[in-house]
């Protein structure tokens, strides 16, 4: 079977394409280890579904009195409902996955053309776009979000786009400071020498360079999205009661702190941690790979 | 280009600036599908109760005329009336914005410190345990949401050891620190006995304006005397003025809305300790959380300076480490530290939104949550302008700043 096969070498090639990061000093490990979180988190969440004890939906799965603490039939004990946390903690990732996936894409799919195109065309352009980027980044990124998330209502996808907005302008910035670089390189000089139109340019020339700096962007941008969907489930903007969320799980332990039960929070908040850590490894991992700096 | 030219230039650019900010959270608030009125009811209301509404706040007016309204009120520092109970936004702003501050203020000092302290520890031992130990430290701080830590540092600190309170801002068996109120009594002679005793102020103007003559060297001896006689009337008229000013008010109040400054006002020791005793877990979560970025700034520069040629020359000369570290090399670093807490602020005012709800503290991040739940979005928008604006003023200054400290910025 040749899809088989080709699987195989994809897998493979990841393989000792990681293993090669490994002689590549704390850097390198720093972007496996947070690839193995990110990964794990993933696939618990894609099985979660499958491999969780109880439905994480159900309320008084356990019999009262709840919240329980940690048992033999309730590992991860139960919330104030008697849902079993260990089930929610299982299915509890896709949400913030989800809204951090798509504001990721959102931020790039806006972000980089706007740069490419307002850096390289210069002039007026470049100023009032640049003007509007600043005055966005200059914005206390939550408040924003949580001022578009507090007017679209609920759903994954107003939250990745509430999301979204406050951080594309740190993909805009990113594009900008590498495109005004390359532009003036003899490369790109001699491309545009050759009557290169600057559609090829910008597409042949520039993005392919650029990609790697807007990859470890993008990556610590998973971090800073996860932390900020679960900020706005803090405040009351997530997505409800519906859907198992760490997020939302967290923002509800803390009515119970004064009770003692640590482990309505605790797993919850470790898991968003672990998640935004992964990320936050990756991204600098690969920051660290791409230009390395301070070697002695 | 100089100073002051800077200065004009960055003020100028800050107004655009301000303008789109303002018209973005305008167009959030108006433009975003979904109406202000109809979402506030939750669409159960009758049509008539919701035009009451539009009708009673302006927003029933075509969206032109809404903009220059609302930039016309913010002229005015009217941030526009809640939909809530029709009271004015600014006022409640007003009085919330003290403990935001008191907060940041508490945080930025721990995010600093902790920072600069364990950067460089970091840079001193380069990729030791110990450098390694304190640069994970710096990223899981990073990744931790601030409630998190909050909750957790509650259930520590305050749930299990009774340490600390979990939550608000003052224990309410005491009064909250108001500062110092002056109960001032009209003076019987009325203004003419202010006049006179002012003019003991006027003397000391004039001394004052005698020895900075001498030490200038002005002989030149009726320019100087004139100058003398008019710092003497300055000075006796500006204080006359300003004592009946304050007399006649009656009482005079003191404060700041910072409850710990104000405690020391009024020199209530105990009220200071708890004020602190309150403050020390909310800016312990913020600062720890911001601290993570201060840590990786002092060390990667710490570890450029520490590699320079003066800093050798300085330890060759026989002074201790840490001597050659606090007070050769960490003052090169300064400059970025300064310029990252201005930077930093806007994160600052975002998570203090976060930490406030956690703590219940009664500041402008839990104003525009408790707003935000009450699906007031009249107050929603006036709390959201005033933290755009508030960043906004602390970028302009911090560039300032910086323009003064590094001439290089300027040209």
């Amino acid at each position: 079977m040749p899809t088989v096969k080709t699987r195989r070498a994809i897998f493979s090639g990841l393989i000792s394409r990681l293993t090669s990061l490994t002689g590549r000093g704390s850097a390198g490990w720093m972007t496996i280890i947070g690839a193995a979180i990110v990964g794990v988190i993933i696939l618990l969440t894609l099985l979660g579904p499958w491999i969780s004890p109880y439905d994480p939906r159900a309320i008084n799965v356990s019999p009262p009195p709840n919240p329980s603490p940690p048992s033999g039939n309730f590992p991860l004990g139960t919330n104030l409902l008697g849902q079993d946390m260990l089930s929610r903690i299982l299915c509890g990732g896709s949400i913030m996955i989800q809204v951090a996936l798509l504001s990721v894409l959102f931020c790039f799919v806006i972000g980089v053309p706007i740069g490419l195109l307002a850096s390289y065309t210069g002039g007026a352009l470049d100023k009032v776009v640049n003007l509007v980027m600043d005055s966005f980044y200059a914005f206390p990124g939550l408040v924003l979000a949580i001022a578009i998330a507090a007017m679209m209502g609920r759903g994954v996808i107003n939250m990745a786009l509430s999301i979204g907005v406050v951080y594309i302008p740190s993909y805009y910035r990113i594009v900008r400071s590498q495109v005004l670089t390359i532009k003036e390189l003899p490369y790109a000089e001699a491309a545009r020498a050759t009557g290169a139109r600057g559609r090829t340019i910008l597409l042949r020339y520039v993005l392919p360079n650029i990609l790697p700096s807007i990859a470890v962007v993008a990556t610590m941008n998973f971090a800073d999205a996860i932390l900020t969907a679960a900020g706005l489930t803090f405040v009351g903007l997530g997505i409800g009661i519906e859907v198992p969320d760490w997020g939302w799980d967290l923002s509800k332990g803390r009515e119970l702190l004064p009770s003692g039960a640590w482990w309505v929070i605790t797993f919850p908040g470790v898991m968003i941690v672990l998640l935004a850590l992964g990320f936050t490894l990756i991204g600098e991992g690969l920051s660290e790979l791409l230009n390395p700096r301070l070697e002695k | 280009m100089g100073l002051r030219s800077y200065i004009v230039t960055r003020v100028l650019l800050t107004i655009p600036m301000i303008m789109l900010l303002l018209s973005i959270v305008f167009l959030i608030i108006r433009v975003i599908p979904g109406d202000p009125v109809l979402l506030h009811f939750e669409r159960k209301a009758s049509e008539e109760a919701m035009d009451a509404m539009r009708q009673r706040l302006g927003l029933d007016q075509p969206l032109p005329v809404q903009y220059f309204e609302y930039l016309g009120g913010l002229f005015r520092g009217d941030l526009g009336r809640s939909m809530q109970d029709f009271s004015p936004v600014s006022d409640q702003i007003y009085s919330a914005f003290p403990a935001t501050l008191e907060l940041a203020i508490c945080s930025m000092l721990v995010a600093v410190a902790v920072g600069i302290l364990l950067g460089v520890r970091a840079s001193q031992s380069y990729n030791s345990p110990q450098d390694q130990s304190i640069r994970a430290f710096a990223i899981v701080v990073y990744a931790i949401p601030i409630f998190f830590l909050g909750m957790i540092l509650q259930m520590i600190f305050a749930i299990n050891l009774h340490w600390f309170p979990a939550n608000g801002r003052f224990p309410p068996y005491l009064g909250e620190p108001r500062g110092l109120i002056l109960h001032l009594s009209r003076p019987a002679g009325g203004f003419v006995e202010t006049l006179a005793w002012s003019s003991i102020v006027g003397l000391v103007c004039w001394a004052f304006c005698i020895i900075a003559l001498r030490r200038r060297h002005v002989i030149f001896w009726v320019k100087g005397f004139l100058i003398s006689i008019l710092a003497f009337m300055v000075g006796w008229i500006a204080w006359a003025t300003l004592a009946w000013y304050f007399v006649n008010l009656g009482t005079l109040r003191i404060s700041t809305g910072l409850f710990t400054v104000d405690s020391l006002i009024e020199a209530s020791p105990l009220k200071f300790v708890e004020s602190i005793r309150y403050l020390l877990l909310p800016s312990l979560t913020l600062g720890l959380v911001l601290s993570g970025v201060f840590i990786r700034l002092t060390r990667s520069n710490m570890l450029e300076t520490l590699r320079l040629d003066f800093v050798t020359a300085a330890k060759a000369r026989g002074l201790k480490v840490t001597a050659v570290t606090y007070g050769y090399a960490l003052r090169n670093a300064f400059l970025p530290i300064l310029t990252m807490m201005g930077l930093q602020f806007a994160t600052l005012l975002g998570g203090a939104i976060l930490t406030e709800t956690t703590f219940s503290w009664p500041g402008l991040g839990r104003y525009l949550v408790d707003r935000i739940n009450f699906r007031d979005y009249t107050a929603i928008q006036g709390a959201v302008v005033y933290f755009a604006l508030i960043v906004a003023a602390v970028n302009l200054v911090v560039d300032i700043m910086y323009a003064y400290l590094d001439p290089r910025i300027r040209f």
